[in-house]
């Protein structure tokens, strides 16, 4: 990536395409798993495992910028991180996105 | 006797899940008065499901969810008097009495009690190798036997002798199932489901047996063995017995709150008594999207009824009145069951039931009544809110999986 300014090493996780608002995306990069979502013309992306248990919140159920875990139904903002209904209390790991040439990427060292 | 504070506050008896949700839900809420929680156990509130699944498969860690760490009890002011079990409750002083001779006084009462496992009503049945699963001792102390090799007996096919059946099979133990009816999970799920986990098992190498009746538990300490009606010996290194819970509802019946299979409470929560609320295991509640009476013995029920009767408490009128729902984790298969298990309904397969990756929904008429999923979660959630909408659905669209079960929501609630 040697186009990409000094201090900033920005990976692609996947198209604009593969996400809607219904259905995000799950991406495996380098060991990380990330959930990709798609809200009011934007994308925003944050760890796929819930803070609670094993739950994949890209396979949850999305209402505004509300994710619900498909395994007990808690919820968190997918924007902030921040948990917003029980039984979730810890906050997930978000990354600031960037979308170039039409693919959704994020710097994986900025969480 | 000592004498009532000003403001004695909530008590609640029972530090499990729904007392652990009640408190938070109460502090959540803005109740800012006292709060006492009483429990048994020496611990803090912690989730159960984890006990005969991940507790027992990875026998080298523990895995506990704890509904909140003890920092937040004490930041958020709760009394706890953990280890302490009550033994009556006084209505009419509003007191409740400890096994350790303290009283504590309340405004508000919730009974969170649970339920305790049935054990064997056999001669033997209190033998020291046969064990229930309820307490993160109950998991820790059943886990230390599951060594390659062990001979394992689950007495029992439902959710939790099967969880625990399939996680020793993970160890390489030498598994048998014994079940008195004649399918596996038989109160949970139709026979379709049934056999394809019976088949699921077997192909794990678990022995599993219908139609047995267990007389006896005989041996020494260290070498328990199963007697069955039929004349057979099974000798074991340990016994898990899964035979179902009874509810914990002794104090309610002492002091003479309705109950009937649990502490009768209403859509609110509440108990013949205003000054008494009930959430989870212990109670038997009025569900208006049915127009039953449910007892429930569920991880949903244990948090969203205890969050309702705290927010109940803390002012507001909030009716619980919710789609039940339950999971099991077997040899890495997610199913979750959403709705009431409806004998005689209709049946429709979406996806491959088989394969374990589909929806195996039962109808009445053209209503949506049980869904039942197979590593298919996000399906699930969608099936959950058609029953909830209650209205008329078409089955071809529900058992075609080119339809969208999201699409066929949106268009069911605009209609
Ligand atoms: C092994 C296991 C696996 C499970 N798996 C699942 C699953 O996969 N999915 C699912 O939906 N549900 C599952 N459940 C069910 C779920 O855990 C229960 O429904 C839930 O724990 C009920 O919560 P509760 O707070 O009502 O009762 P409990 O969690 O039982 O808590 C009651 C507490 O009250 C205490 N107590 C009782 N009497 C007194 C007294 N007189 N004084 C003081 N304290 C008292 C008890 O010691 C206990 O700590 C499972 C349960 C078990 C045991
Ligand atoms: S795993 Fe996500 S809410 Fe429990």
């Amino acid at each position: 990536m040697t186009d990409q300014p000094a201090g900033s090493r920005l990976v692609a996780l996947c198209d604009v395409a593969e996400v809607t608002e219904d259905t995000p995306a799950q991406v495996d990069h380098d060991g990380e798993v990330y959930a990709v979502f798609a809200h009011d013309g934007a994308y925003y992306v944050t760890q796929d495992l819930c803070t609670h248990g094993p739950g994949n919140l890209s396979e949850g159920y999305v209402e505004g910028c509300e994710v619900e875990c498909p395994f007990h139904q808690g919820k968190f903002n997918f924007i902030t991180g921040a948990p917003t209904a029980p039984p979730c209390t810890d906050a997930l790991r978000v990354w600031a996105v960037t979308v170039q040439d039409g693919k959704i990427c994020i710097d994986p060292a900025q969480a | 006797m000592t004498s009532r504070p000003m403001m004695p506050g909530v008590v609640v008896i029972g530090a499990g899940q729904a007392g652990g949700r009640a408190i938070e839900a109460l502090r959540g809420h803005g109740f800012q008065g006292p709060i006492t929680l009483i429990g048994s156990e020496p611990h803090l509130p912690y989730e159960r499901p984890a006990l005969s699944k991940e507790m027992l498969l990875d026998t080298a860690s523990e895995t506990i969810a704890w509904v909140r760490p003890a920092d937040w009890y004490a930041a958020e002011n709760v009394r706890l008097l953990l280890g302490a079990t009550a033994t009556s409750i006084d209505r009419d002083a509003r007191a409740v009495s400890l096994n350790n001779g303290t009283v504590v006084f309340y405004d508000t009462l919730i009974l969170a009690t649970g339920a305790s496992p049935r054990a064997l009503p056999v001669p033997g049945g209190d033998h020291p190798r046969c064990h229930t699963i309820r307490t993160l001792e109950d998991s820790r102390s059943l886990r230390t036997h599951f060594v390659p090799g062990a001979r394992i007996v689950v007495v029992g096919a439902g959710f939790i002798g099967l969880e625990a059946a399939a996680a020793a099979t993970s160890h390489g133990c030498a598994v048998t199932v014994l079940e008195a009816g004649s399918r596996v999970m038989a109160r949970g799920v139709p026979p379709r489901i049934s056999s394809l986990y019976a088949a699921l098992h077997r192909s794990h190498g678990v022995e599993l047996h219908f139609g047995v009746g267990i007389t006896a538990i005989t041996g020494p300490e260290n070498a328990p063995v199963v007697e069955c009606a039929d004349g057979t010996s099974i000798p074991a290194d340990a016994i898990v017995v899964g035979i179902g819970v009874v509810p914990e509802d002794g104090l309610a019946v002492a002091c003479g709150l309705a109950v009937d299979g649990g502490i009768v409470v209403d859509e609110h929560g509440r108990t013949t008594d205003p000054a008494i609320y009930a959430a989870g295991d212990v109670t038997r509640h009025y569900n208006p999207l049915f127009g039953l009476s449910l007892r429930l013995e569920s991880w949903q029920n244990a948090q969203n009824q205890a969050i309702a009767i705290a927010r109940n408490i803390a002012g507001q009128n909030i009716v619980y009145a919710e789609v039940p729902w339950f999971w099991s984790d077997q040899y890495g298969v997610n199913m979750q069951i959403t709705g009431l298990p409806t004998p005689g309904a209709t049946t429709i397969e979406r996806g491959d039931i088989d394969g374990f990756n589909g929806l195996l929904l039962e109808m009445t008429g053209n209503r949506l009544v049980c869904a039942i999923g197979l590593n298919a979660t996000r399906d699930l959630r969608f099936a959950k809110q058609i029953i909830s909408l209650g209205v008329d659905v078409d089955p071809a669209k529900l058992a075609d999986p080119g339809v969208k079960l999201a699409d066929l929501l949106r268009e069911l609630k605009s209609r």
